[in-house]
């Protein structure tokens, strides 16, 4: 299917038209129960996200990155990944983590500003999320170096904005990727902006996806607001990285419906008007529209789902908040695997002060 | 066996890649042609091609991928062909190789060695003579290791490539060939963070590493003939530091020098002499005393001699410290 999508020519994959319906032939065919799980992560993300900015603006948690108009995106993508594939996350994927089962009381531990929140559990294969933009890409390729030699038959994605794409790191990721035809599935979310800039000042290119041609593999647009288009395009990339067929490079067209972050104001530098249209195409609205086609969404299914999100959201604050604060240990003794005395005497010299009841 | 340091590198890695098939050696020219200065001659054709891998030219993503491949329970030993071409890994080095342990909380570790030619004396082009140990022994996390013998570059890399902390290998360039040493043939280990005592003396103490040391070493035999003894501490492992060994030395003579070829401010002399006046004022006879390379860009070989510190700075130094 990716391949029917010609990125040079400005083709762009979309599965559902903006009431829903199916575009004919496109349907990637899921049963109804798993159309519901689908909605029901793109609820949750969404309510967890507009928690976590409540939760900012009351001084509960730190500066923080929202997710919201990328739930299609992170739901999408996160839905056709495998228990063994890897995720090398960006900074905002709150919907990846949601849907790979990352505890949503870490993630918020994370931003409250404790690494505890980064200590991913065992037996999930969630790396560490990377804010130096781009920097997981080539390490996405590392990894799929290592299971290539390892002969695992897993993916390893990563995901980024389309700020990300002008990075070296990009390049060099990509270009890694395509030489040793590496597991990889490249994420990009292009949601018009880095900060402030536009995409239009972050490459003279008609689209981001094209640019895969030049490394040797596939690139593919899709509509990043279509969840059903992301999961089509994400399964099908998936499963080449999975069966030896290489690496795919996958942009998002979609939009940043919020700040870049909570200490960002997305007014300075777009128009009311732009964001109003946006709006319209919100990635929820158009998916509850298909869910109703199908007769899988009516209120009643919308507040039991709604109900179960805050009941979801609520109970990850309360763990979160609950959690006890960093100690000074926490914050030594991972710095190397075994502390030298160097920093066994900082320890102490910084508890003999705490002890002397100073801050 | 006899061998030069190429040799011993190559014997550690060829050793260590032998017991355990999670190493990974990769890099710019690493493969079929054996590293510009053959430090990695005959892995490929031992090893193949998926353990010894030429790499696309781009050290951030050389860096970039092999912290990826820890994430699976590698161990890459990733080269980077000069130090003075590191910088563009340096993001991965500092907010990814550094950190990951930490910010993890132990969840993910980056068992990596990072192997580099540094350091001027070579008479190489420009870029090629850069010694800027000083900018990684800044970051925590780091472990920064540099040989100054062929025994040592075995033993110290064979403990680098079983430690699970990410060690910067500094190799100096201009020993790689310049002496020759009985190395043992099985493996063995030099503990890291553990400096040496590699010469006694009781009027002053020298602290050296790397290329500098066979420096040193020449200065002291100098200074043996006027009737002066000196003691030599090659540090080792620059960070995490070992700085009860020259401490206690610097105790006994109650005289410091260091000296390093990287520019002298904010060098590691100045971290060394800190700690020497934190922990040893008292027995100091004289000012610590820092013999470096200038603060200035290392310049083109027809001059490098200005540059590089050399035995008669370090023996007029040692006039100084004795004067005082």
């Amino acid at each position: 299917m990716i391949e029917m999508f010609d990125p040079l020519k400005g083709e762009r994959l979309r599965v559902l038209d903006e009431t829903g319906g199916i575009v004919a032939g496109l349907d990637p065919g899921l049963a109804d129960a798993e159309l519901r799980t689908i909605y029901e992560r793109m609820v949750r993300t969404r309510a967890a996200d507009a928690k976590a900015l409540k939760l900012q603006r009351q001084g509960r948690l730190g500066t923080y990155p929202p997710s919201r108009g990328h739930e299609a995106c992170q739901v999408g993508l996160a839905s056709a990944m495998a228990g063994e594939d890897w995720l090398f996350p960006y900074f905002r994927d709150l919907g990846m983590y949601i849907t790979l089962g990352y505890p949503l009381a870490d993630y918020y531990h994370l931003w409250m500003g404790n690494e505890a929140g980064l200590k991913t559990p065992e037996g999930l294969n969630v790396f560490p999320i990377a804010i130096p933009v781009a920097s997981q890409i080539p390490q996405a390729v590392g990894a799929g170096l290592a299971a290539k030699y390892r002969k695992l038959p897993i993916a390893i994605v990563t995901t980024f904005g389309d700020g990300a794409t002008s990075e070296g790191d990009f390049h060099e990721g990509l270009n890694f990727a395509g030489v040793y035809r590496t597991p990889n599935v490249f994420f990009c979310l292009n949601n018009q902006f880095a900060i402030s800039v536009p995409r239009a000042r972050q490459t003279a290119a008609a689209t981001i996806a094209q640019k895969a041609v030049a490394y040797g593999f596939p690139g593919v647009q899709v509509d990043g607001n279509d969840v059903l288009a992301v999961y089509a395009a994400a399964r099908e990339a998936l499963a080449n990285a999975r069966s030896g067929r290489g690496p795919t490079l996958i942009e998002a067209f979609t939009y940043r419906m919020g700040d870049h972050t909570t200490s960002d104001d997305a007014a300075r530098y777009r128009s009311k008007e732009e964001v109003q249209e946006w709006e319209l195409r919100d990635p929820l609205l158009r998916f509850r529209l298909h869910l109703a086609k199908k007769a899988l969404w009516d209120e009643a299914y919308e507040k039991a789902v709604q109900d179960a999100a805050v009941e979801f959201v609520e109970k990850a604050v309360a763990v979160a908040e609950a959690r006890p604060a960093a100690v000074p240990e926490d914050l030594f003794a991972f710095t190397y695997a075994a502390m030298p005395p160097e920093l066994e005497a900082q320890l102490a010299d910084l508890k003999a002060f705490l002890a002397e009841g100073r801050r | 066996m006899i061998m030069t340091m190429v040799q011993a590198i190559n014997r550690a890695l060829a050793q260590e890649m032998e017991r355990d098939d999670r190493i990974i050696v990769l890099g710019e020219d690493v493969g079929r042609d054996g590293g510009v200065f053959r430090t990695t001659e005959g892995l490929f054709e031992r090893f193949g091609a998926e353990r010894v891998m030429d790499t696309p030219l781009a050290e951030s993503g050389i860096i970039g991928a092999s912290i990826g491949m820890t994430a699976l329970g590698l161990r890459p030993v990733p080269e980077i062909q000069f130090m003075g071409f590191i910088y563009p890994a340096f993001n991965q080095i500092v907010s990814h190789v550094a950190r990951l342990r930490n910010r993890t909380r132990g969840r993910f570790i980056v068992p990596l060695t990072i192997r580099t030619p540094y350091g001027a004396g070579v008479k190489a082009l420009e870029h090629h003579s850069e010694s800027t140990e000083a900018l990684f022994c800044q970051i925590p996390g780091l472990t920064v290791v540099v040989p100054s013998t062929p025994y040592d570059a075995k033993g110290l890399l064979t403990a680098s490539l079983r430690s699970d902390d990410p060690v910067i290998f500094l190799e100096p360039a201009k020993l790689y060939r310049a002496e020759k040493q009985d190395v043992p043939e099985e493996p063995f280990e030099v503990p890291l963070r553990k400096a040496a005592v590699v010469r006694q003396g009781k009027d002053l103490t020298i602290i050296a590493w790397g290329a500098m040391v066979p420096v040193v070493r020449k200065a002291a035999e100098a200074a043996e003939a006027e009737g002066v003894g000196a003691e030599i501490v090659d540090l080792r492992t620059l960070s995490p530091m070992d700085r009860e060994t020259f401490v206690a030395s610097v105790k006994k003579t109650g005289r410091a020098l260091v000296v390093h070829e990287a520019p002298k401010t904010c060098g590691l002399g100045a971290e060394i002499a800190a700690t020497i006046g934190e922990t040893a004022l008292l027995s100091l006879n004289a000012p610590v005393l820092r013999v470096t390379g200038q603060d200035i860009t290392v310049p083109l070989p027809k001059s490098e001699d200005l540059y590089y510190p050399g035995p008669e700075r370090v023996l007029r130094a040692i006039h100084r410290l004795m004067e005082y």
